[in-house]
C-alpha cells in the first residue's frame, strides 16, 4: 500500500515536471527558459525540482515493476498518490516558482490573471482527485 | 590529451590480450564501451572550440558520455584480473589507502566536478584556456577525469572498498544533476567573459538539455542496481552494490 502511493507520487511529480518542459516551454514557447528578473533563490529552487524530478520517474517505474512483481500493486492508491503529488508540484510551480520566486511567467506580454488562475485551479482539482482516490482506498483497507 | 587517451587504449588491449592466453572470460560488451569511451573523448578533443556552442557540445562528450563508457568498461575490475597476484594486491592495498578513499568518495568527485565547471565558467578561467593551449589541455584533463571519478563513484561496478550505500551515492548525484542545471541557467543570463550572449544562450541550452539526458542515463543505471532483483524478503530495498559478477572467470 505505501510503496504504491510512494511510486504513484513520484511518477505525477514526474509528470507534472515533464508536462511543464514539454507542453509550455518546448511546443507553446509560452514559458522562457531563463527570465532575467530570476532571484538566485529561484533558480536554486527551479534546479533542484528539475532534477527530483528526473530521479523521481526512474526511481518510480523501477519500484513499479518491482510491486508488480510482487503481485503487490494496488491501482487506487497508486493513482491517489499520483494525482496528489502532480497537483502539488503544479501548485507549487503556479504559487511559489512563478510568483513569490518570479522564476519564469507561464506567458509573457498577455494579461496573466486567466493563466494563473487556470494553472492553479487545475492543480486544486488534481490533489482533490488524489486525495478522494487516497481516502477511498484507505476505507476499502479498512473495510 | 590525445597521446594520453593511446596509451589508455594500448593498455586496455594489452590486458584483456592477458586476460585471453589464460582463457579467462571478459565480456566483449566492456571492451566496447572501452573503446567507444576513448573515441568519444578524442572526439571532443579535436577541432576548434572559439565557439561556445562546440565548446559546450564538446564538454558534454568529454566531461559526461566518455566517463560513463569509460567507468562501463571496468578498468580496475580488468587491471586487477591481468596483473600477477603480487602486484594486483598491491594496486588494491593502493586502492585502500585514505587518500584514494578520500578522493573517490561522491561527495569529493562531485565538488572536483562541478567546482571546476563554476570556476570555468564563471571566472576568468574560461577565456584564459582558450589562449592558453597548456591550460585548455589541463581543463580538459580534469573535466573528463572529475567526470570519471564522479560517474564511478555513482554508478561503478569496479570494486571499490568503502563505497557509500545507495543513499549518499543518490542524493550526491541528485545535488549535482541541480548544480549542473542551475549553472547552465546562470550562464544564459550572465555569459562568461569573452562570449557572445547569443552564443552563450544556445551554449547554455545545449548545456541544459544535453547534461539533462546523459544524467538521465546514470540515473537510469543507478536505480538499475538498486532495485537489482535479490532473494530478500522486501526485494525493492535498496540494497548496496558489492563488486558483483566477479566470480565467474576467476578460477580460470
Amino acid at each position: 500500500m505505501r510503496n504504491n502511493v510512494l511510486s504513484g507520487a513520484l511518477l505525477g511529480v514526474g509528470i507534472a515536471a515533464f508536462v511543464d518542459e514539454t507542453v509550455f516551454h518546448q511546443l507553446l514557447h509560452w514559458h522562457h527558459f531563463y527570465d532575467k528578473s530570476t532571484p538566485a533563490v529561484g533558480l536554486v529552487s527551479d534546479g533542484v525540482f528539475h532534477a527530483a524530478s528526473f530521479f523521481a520517474t526512474v526511481a518510480s517505474l523501477f519500484l513499479l515493476s518491482s510491486l508488480r512483481r510482487q503481485g503487490a500493486f494496488r491501482a487506487r492508491p497508486w493513482w491517489g498518490g499520483l494525482l496528489t503529488a502532480a497537483g502539488a508540484f503544479q501548485l507549487y510551480d503556479g504559487t511559489v516558482q512563478h510568483k513569490l520566486l518570479r522564476l519564469h511567467q507561464i506567458r509573457y506580454e498577455v494579461d496573466l490573471t486567466a493563466y494563473d488562475w487556470s494553472w492553479n485551479i487545475v492543480a486544486v482539482l488534481l490533489v482533490a482527485a488524489g486525495v478522494v482516490l487516497l481516502a477511498r482506498s484507505r476505507t476499502a483497507v479498512a473495510a | 590529451m590525445i597521446w594520453g587517451l593511446a596509451v589508455l587504449a594500448g593498455a586496455y588491449a594489452v590486458a584483456v590480450a592477458r586476460l585471453s592466453r589464460r582463457d579467462a572470460d571478459w565480456p566483449a560488451g566492456r571492451s566496447l564501451a572501452w573503446y567507444a569511451g576513448l573515441a568519444t573523448a578524442a572526439a571532443a578533443t579535436f577541432g576548434h572550440h572559439h565557439d561556445f556552442r562546440a565548446h559546450m557540445s564538446a564538454h558534454l562528450l568529454l566531461g559526461m558520455a566518455a566517463p560513463l563508457l569509460l567507468v562501463l568498461g571496468r578498468p580496475v575490475t580488468l587491471t586487477l584480473r591481468a596483473l600477477p597476484v603480487g602486484p594486483a594486491r598491491r594496486v588494491s592495498r593502493v586502492l585502500r589507502t585514505p587518500a584514494l578513499r578520500m578522493v573517490t568518495h561522491p561527495v569529493t568527485a562531485a565538488v572536483l566536478d562541478a567546482g571546476g565547471l563554476w570556476l570555468l565558467y564563471t571566472t576568468d578561467l574560461y577565456a584564459q584556456a582558450l589562449a592558453r593551449p597548456w591550460l585548455h589541455t589541463l581543463v580538459q584533463a580534469h573535466m573528463l577525469l572529475a567526470g570519471g571519478l564522479l560517474t564511478a563513484a555513482v554508478i561503478g561496478r569496479d570494486p571499490a572498498p568503502h563505497r557509500p550505500g545507495p543513499i549518499v551515492r543518490g542524493a550526491v548525484f541528485l545535488a549535482f544533476v541541480a548544480a549542473h542545471g542551475i549553472l547552465a541557467k546562470h550562464l544564459y543570463g550572465y555569459p562568461p567573459p569573452g562570449v557572445p550572449a547569443g552564443e552563450a544562450a544556445a551554449g547554455a541550452q545545449i548545456m541544459y538539455y544535453g547534461g539533462d539526458l546523459l544524467h538521465l542515463v546514470v540515473i537510469v543505471l543507478f536505480f538499475r542496481q538498486c532495485f537489482a532483483p535479490t532473494r530478500q524478503r522486501r526485494p525493492w530495498r535498496l540494497v548496496s552494490v558489492a563488486p558483483a559478477g566477479e566470480s565467474r572467470g576467476d578460477a580460470a
